[in-house]
């Protein structure tokens, strides 16, 4: 009987191919009747907690907007990255979920040499992907088939940077941690602040794992510049340093602090406390934003998993990734195509929880409001809260076209 | 040169702190010599302890201390009559294997119980705020770890070194046989020193919560530091593990403050520096 069913299916599908053929341009359909996306995440191990983010945002969004677009039933395979350092499993994994699971979609890369790491696989397989964090600015132009839903630190230090020579502060020391992201930071960092007329009168690089920098901080506090700007890969290692600052009185000697905002994350505010008095950050989105996609994120979060568990932007990040993606399939009308899907996708712009968002047609990347925010206790509890917007602000890394 | 005092000041407390996480592993590894690679679990379960216990519990963070240090050593105790006695005799790699695998075992049971998010304890205010101590500024916590780590090096050194407790013990690590003929206890005798080991262990957890986070790797994220400091202090030796963590946290302080260039490098450079000169350490017995 199976057999049977199977062959029917293929007839009616080889018939259909051919009707759709005959009467130009009604697109082809999905080719088994279903849309699978592939997640890549690091859901095991220290960054566990990052990828826990992700999945909530994508079941928030699938309770609100269902499992089926434009006819078809959504399926999602998980599949476990581990975090970074672990690039060639994040191809791996990759490739398996587009040879084995048949995947239309992968949505995933929470760290940039997992992206990197599959760039050349999808260009080959012809698998669109939607990056749901990793931040380095370059992904993008690595293969034709990224979109990027999240932020760069080039859009997040740059924004910081023009902020801090526009108000009143003329000399920065920044410290950042020493990988890829922190150098990005620190150079556009840097160039937005001296464009602006601002001085950089130190800098330091620490070690990615570093949790001791009372010994960095006396320095700064020594050099006393008018701000300290700061990158670090966030987890305990923000958590270990923005305690160092207050340890320190790096507030109380009148130097600014400036940080990306995921230095102080929204679920890593109750930990850094007291630390974050005044504090001035850079992000893309924090839960005080008040628009009706916010309000409507934040109910359907709290419902499925408790006023407790706060969520932070990255959660947001896989939410719009699971935004867009089902936005491109009702657009192409269920067509699956890689390039249908990338059309559909490029130029297309959308209203966030984090505010009005678009994917920049020749990029590929989010072009999004960056929020300068400032820290504050509010009800007894530590907010970000945004004191300034940058509206429509696109990635200034890109290399320029030739 | 106050700027380089307040630098070395929190270098030795850091150094303290190391110290009070490896201290446990020092009776374990080095005292009993039982490859205990999952002291950082032990540590991490007395951490998450203190975390229930003032978090959840609302008891002060002074007070769960000791409880912590009893609870850990009550587990500790437990463990060693169950399953660690039957490993003394085995080889390294057994040994190696069944606490590694001890540990990951308590690192995915402390994800299921507790996620994979970062915890804090509430440490009393009059503990957070700086305060001047011979004219330098210093925060409260780092006077406490100081104060802390002076006095259970102090306590160790007493019991291992100049008490009939220590001597047999370590009669008995050197030679099981000859210390059970003459009418050492040997069994009692390790189950009590397992379980000070685990006890500290916990402690040393606790404690380090509010400068190293919480979260379940931390079981495995400090492992190599640890091994590190016990190998540079010398197996078993206290005075000697007080001098590698001070060392430690001093050279990785100045280090930080004076060639940040240097990176993490400088401490693995210490430490094979160290080996190459003193193989069994700073102050290791060459059994």
């Amino acid at each position: 009987m199976a057999f049977i069913a199977c062959a029917l299916r293929a007839a009616f599908l080889a018939a259909a191919a051919t009707a759709s053929l005959a009467t130009l341009p009604a697109p082809a359909v999905a080719a088994d009747g279903k849309l699978t996306i592939g997640l890549v995440l690091p859901l095991s191990g220290a960054f566990a907690n990052e990828g826990r983010q992700y999945e909530n945002g994508i079941k928030v969004f699938q309770k609100i907007h269902g499992k089926t677009v434009a006819g078809l039933p959504v399926e999602i395979v998980t599949r476990d990255d581990q975090g970074p350092s672990s690039g060639d499993l994040a191809r791996r994994l990759t490739q398996e979920l587009i040879v084995r699971d048949k995947a239309d979609v992968i949505i995933g890369y929470s760290f940039t040499p997992n992206a990197m790491a599959a760039a050349t696989l999808l260009n080959e397989a012809k698998k669109p992907a939607i990056i749901v964090n990793a931040a380095t600015s370059i992904i993008t132009e690595k293969s034709p088939y990224f979109v990027r839903v999240s932020w760069t630190l080039a859009q997040a230090a740059a924004t910081l940077g023009d902020w801090a020579a526009k108000n009143g502060i003329k000399t920065a020391y920044t410290m950042v941690s020493d990988y890829a992201p922190g150098l990005d930071a620190e150079k556009w960092f840097k160039q937005a602040f001296t464009a602006g007329g601002g001085k950089i009168v130190g800098t330091v690089r620490t070690p990615v794992t570093a949790m001791e920098y009372a010994p960095y901080l006396q320095r700064v506090v020594e050099v006393k510049p008018d701000a300290l700007f700061a990158f670090n890969p966030g987890g305990d290692v923000s958590v270990a340093f923005m305690k160092a600052t207050h340890e320190r009185g790096v507030a109380a000697a009148g130097i600014k602090l400036l940080v990306t905002g995921d230095v102080v994350e929204e679920n890593a505010l109750v930990l850094i406390g007291d630390a974050l008095d005044g504090v001035i950050s850079v992000h893309h989105y924090q839960i005080g934003l008040q628009n009706p996609a916010n309000e409507q994120f934040l109910k359907v979060h709290k419902e499925l998993f408790g006023a407790d568990d706060i969520p932070n932007a990255r959660a947001v990040q896989a939410f719009d990734a699971m935004d867009v993606l089902y936005r491109a399939v009702a657009k192409t009308a269920a067509n699956l195509d890689a390039d249908a899907l990338l059309n559909a996708l490029k130029g297309m712009k959308l209203d966030s929880p984090r505010g009005p968002i678009e994917i920049d047609a020749t990029t590929r990347d989010i072009v999004q409001n960056m929020y300068i925010r400032r820290g504050l206790k509010i009800d007894g509890r530590w907010q970000n809260v945004a004191v300034e917007t940058y509206r429509a602000v696109a990635d200034p890394g890109k290399t320029p076209p030739k | 040169m106050s700027n380089v005092i307040v630098v070395l000041v929190d270098g030795v407390a850091y150094g303290m702190l190391l110290f009070l996480f490896a201290v446990g592993l020092s009776v374990t590894l080095g005292l009993m010599r039982f490859i205990n690679l999952a002291h950082g679990a032990f540590a991490m379960g007395g951490a998450y302890l203190a975390v229930v216990l003032v978090n959840d519990g609302g008891l002060p963070f002074l007070l769960a201390l000791p409880l912590v240090f009893m609870a850990t050593g009550a587990a500790g105790a437990l463990l060693e009559r169950g399953v660690i006695r039957h490993l003394y005799d085995r080889g390294a790699l057994q040994q190696v294997l069944f606490s590694i695998g001890l540990a990951f075992a308590l690192s995915a049971t402390a994800t299921i119980a507790f996620g994979p998010q970062q915890q804090g304890v509430q440490i009393p205010s009059w503990l957070m705020g700086r305060h001047c101590v011979f004219g330098v500024q210093i925060s409260g916590y780092r006077v406490f770890l100081v104060a802390a780590g002076a006095a259970t090096a102090a306590a160790l050194a007493y019991l291992f070194d100049y008490t009939l407790f220590g001597a047999r013990i370590r009669a008995a690590v050197d030679n099981r046989v000859a210390a059970e003929g003459i009418g050492i206890k040997v069994d009692r005798l390790f189950v009590t020193t397992f379980a000070i080991g685990s006890a500290l262990a916990g402690l040393g957890g606790a404690l380090s919560i509010e400068m190293l986070g919480l979260d379940p790797t931390f079981a495995f994220k400090y492992l190599t530091m640890l091994l590190m400091i016990v190998a540079i202090g010398g197996a078993g030796s206290t005075e000697g593990l007080l001098m590698a963590a001070l060392f430690l946290g001093v050279v990785d302080a100045l280090f930080k403050y004076f060639l940040p260039e240097a990176g993490s490098f400088v401490i693995f450079g210490v430490l094979v520096a160290v080996l190459v000169v003193r193989p069994h350490g700073l102050r290791g017995r060459t059994a």
